[in-house]
């Protein structure tokens, strides 16, 4: 079996369909959507990379590489926030945040 | 400059009272008032003099200033001096003098004296415009000025709610009469198409015989003029329909009573019939409805005074009586003995009340005739002022001569003036008028005996049983300051003399020379000279009805004293229907006070509340919060609902762009 383009696709598209549905179906814990955030990201570079390949063009890896970046230091700060979240309200869970309720 | 001088003074003192009278001390307020009020008639009683003796017979216009100018419409501020407006400058400025003065000693408790003498000033004033006006629409503007400052005095303790009730009462039956006024304002511009004095006059007497479309049927013009005019004058001047308010007035300080509710005010009715005797003299009907007006008040006021407690309301029905003397003596065509009666009735009016302040003053603020008794010998100034105040209403004198006191030679002026016309109305007029000289008697001497003789507490059985202990009048009697009597002392002189002095003048053999043109008599109107030619019992009569009516009250107030209280158990529905003023408050309660607390609770709960308020602003408010009550709930808080929301979009706008979004 060769593994071709529309593999690949299938596979970001699957990545980001789950990191989708953690993000809207999860109630528990906001890591998990951090995660799921984190998830969708690398569905995104696999399209990145798998055009690149197949196009033989550098540019989309170039660009996965500054997402990789991107997406630790977003993960960074991330934790940080929920850090702080945590120390001031004693809960992360996803279910007690609803300040914006109106 | 002079004339300007007179009726500007006043208005000066109002302004520095009222604009600075908080930054100095009230004695300056009280002193500047006054002096300038007392230079003010020191020169009206020079205009007298001077015109009422002039032998030109025009009246002097003092043009002041320009008004307003419309189209036809021209209108003037003028001072128009004319004999009439200078017995009326007399009258206005001397009594408003003395009672400036009297003030200072009546109001030396109150904190807020400097509004009270600028409200004062602001009246005497709006008075001298009303009576110096050229035009009927600067008159218009002294009308309601008058009107204004008559609000604000008997609302001035406006703490007490019955004050404010008083005021508001006042100023909302004044305008009943004053709408007339305008009507009638308005009708003899669309007539006439000027409203100056003097224009008016000139075309009069082509006005007769015009008729004028009135609710669907030809009336006659000058008739519905005049008569809309003494509309305006029955409000102003208390008279039968239109006097409730008058009685509720005397809620005021006594001062103001004094001034505005007996001498000056309510006269100015009568000053204005007599201002327009040129159009009321050319039409009988008119003439003859404010002689059946004049005399009926005349006997309903005199009446109603016979049972009333309140030493001012006895007073106060009894100016109302007098002033339906005045407009009988009008209605009758003899303007002069109306305008004479005024003059001698402000005097002898002005001492009852101030005399009446004077003793209650003196009594400490009682008012009930009933606490009173035996001021006689603890306030003896004010018992002989008050004395001669009564000997000059009830018309004393000698009969078949013109010595007497002033109220004795101009009311028995106007009683046979009542008998010696021919109006169709005139024996009604006659038989009130006789009567109501009894009654008058009467009560006056009811008062005096009530309050001067016998013993404090005399009549104290006949206070309510619930009343014993609320009574103020502790302590003995004291008598009032000396700037307090000056007063009472100066009006008695005029309540004395005036009748006796300028009878020959305003009614007798000089009244062509005296009025010259400022009173109309129209040819065949020779009511001045019928009326020195009645037979003898007639000019008897007045004598002998106030000689009755000091006998009955002799008996039933000093004899036998419990006379009074058998004749009201006798006739107990009489009594009560006197008491009540003839019912004629709760008629009006029932007639105009409900229906329009009635219309008004429709309007305000329904027709604004429910209508207006709830389908404009507030439904359209309550509209907007439902709909954002709605839109608020799709604000969850939550981060996964905001996300699915973004998720949705982004979806909806992907498939917007893949099935045809992009071309």
């Amino acid at each position: 079996m060769i593994i071709g383009l529309a593999h690949y696709l299938s596979l970001a598209a699957i990545l980001f369909t789950i990191g989708v549905a953690g993000i809207i179906l999860n109630h528990k814990n906001i890591i998990i959507i951090l995660m799921s955030v984190e998830v969708i990201l690398l569905s995104v570079n696999i399209n990145l990379v798998a055009f690149s390949t197949f196009a033989g063009d550098l540019t989309g890896q170039v660009f996965a590489l500054l997402i990789l970046t991107v997406a630790a230091a977003e993960a960074a700060i991330g934790l940080a926030i929920l850090v702080a979240y945590y120390r001031n309200r004693g809960s992360i869970a996803v279910e007690d945040i609803h300040a914006l309720k109106g | 400059m002079m004339y300007e001088i007179i009726v500007f003074l006043p208005l000066l003192g109002f302004l520095f009272a009222g604009l600075w009278g908080a930054n100095v001390e009230p004695r300056t307020s009280e002193a500047v008032t006054t002096i300038f009020l007392g230079l003010s008639g020191l020169l009206s009683w020079g205009a007298f003099f001077g015109f009422a003796w002039s032998a030109d017979p025009h009246a002097l216009v003092v043009p002041v200033a320009n008004w307003m100018t419309s189209g036809k419409l021209a209108v003037d501020w003028a001072l128009r001096i004319d004999t009439l407006t200078a017995v009326m400058l007399v009258v206005v400025t001397t009594v408003s003098f003395l009672v400036h003065m009297y003030s200072i000693g009546y109001m030396h408790e109150d904190d807020s004296r400097p509004r009270f003498f600028a409200y004062l000033s602001l009246f005497t004033f709006a008075m001298l415009m009303l009576v110096t006006a050229d035009n009927l629409v600067q008159m218009f503007f002294g009308w309601e000025g008058v009107g204004l400052a008559s609000y604000l005095l008997i609302g001035f303790w406006f703490k007490k709610p019955s004050a404010n009730a008083a005021a508001i009462k006042a100023f909302v039956v004044n305008r009943v009469g004053d709408f007339g006024f305008a009507l009638g304002i308005f009708l003899l511009f669309r007539l006439t198409g000027s409203v100056s004095l003097e224009s008016i006059r000139a075309a009069a007497p082509s006005l007769v015989g015009q008729t004028i479309h009135v609710f669907g049927m030809d009336a006659d013009a000058l008739t519905i003029t005049c008569l809309l005019l003494f509309m305006g004058a029955m409000g102003k001047s208390a008279q039968f329909l239109l006097h409730t308010w008058l009685p509720d007035a005397m809620e005021g300080p006594t001062p103001v009573s004094a001034l505005i509710h007996a001498a000056t005010m309510v006269t100015a009715g009568v000053f204005m019939v007599a201002r327009l005797s040129f159009l009321f003299d050319l039409s009988p009907t008119a003439l003859n409805v404010v002689l059946i007006v004049g005399a009926t008040t005349a006997f309903f006021a005199a009446t109603v005074g016979l049972v009333q407690n309140d030493i001012k309301r006895v007073i106060a029905y009894s100016t109302c009586s007098q002033l339906g003397y005045m407009f009988v003596a009008e209605g009758v065509g003899a303007y002069g003995a109306g305008i004479f009666h005024l003059f001698t009735h402000a005097f002898f009016k002005a001492l009852l009340f101030l005399g009446a302040g004077s003793v209650i003053h003196a009594m400490h603020h009682e008012q009930d005739m009933r606490r009173m008794g035996g001021l006689k010998d603890e306030i003896p100034f004010t018992f002989w002022m008050m004395t001669i105040g009564t000997l000059a209403l009830t018309g004393v004198g000698i009969p078949f001569t013109s010595i007497g006191f002033a109220g004795f030679v101009s009311k028995d002026a106007i009683i046979e003036a009542a008998y010696a016309s021919h109006r169709p109305a005139a024996a009604y007029a006659f038989i009130c008028v006789v009567v109501a000289a009894g009654l008058t008697s009467f009560y006056s001497w009811r008062l005096a005996f009530m309050t001067f003789f016998g013993h404090r507490g005399d009549w104290a059985h006949a206070l309510p049983h619930d009343a014993h202990d609320d009574h103020h009048g502790h302590g003995p009697a004291h008598e009032s300051p000396r700037v307090m009597l000056i007063p009472l002392a100066a009006l008695a002189v005029g309540a004395v003399f005036a009748g006796m002095m300028y009878k020959h003048w305003f009614i007798g053999g000089g009244f062509e020379g005296f009025w010259k043109e400022s009173l109309f008599t129209a040819k065949d109107n020779t009511i001045l000279e019928d009326m020195e030619h009645v037979p003898w019992l007639v000019s008897l009569l007045p004598f002998l009805m106030m000689a009755g009516g000091f006998a009955v009250a002799y008996y039933m107030y000093v004899v036998n004293r419990s006379a009074p209280a058998t004749l009201a158990r006798s006739n107990p529905l009489l009594y009560r229907f006197l008491l009540n003023k003839w019912y004629f408050d709760e008629l009006y309660d029932l007639l105009f006070v409900r229906p329009a607390f009635w219309i008004g609770r429709v309007f305000w709960k329904g027709g604004d509340g429910a209508i207006i308020d709830g389908l404009g602003p507030d439904g359209v408010s309550a509209r907007v919060l439902d709909v954002t009550r709605n839109v608020v709930r799709l604000q969850t808080g939550y981060v996964y609902h905001y996300a699915f929301a973004m998720l949705l979009g982004v979806a909806a706008l992907a498939t917007w762009y893949l099935f045809g979004g992009i071309r």
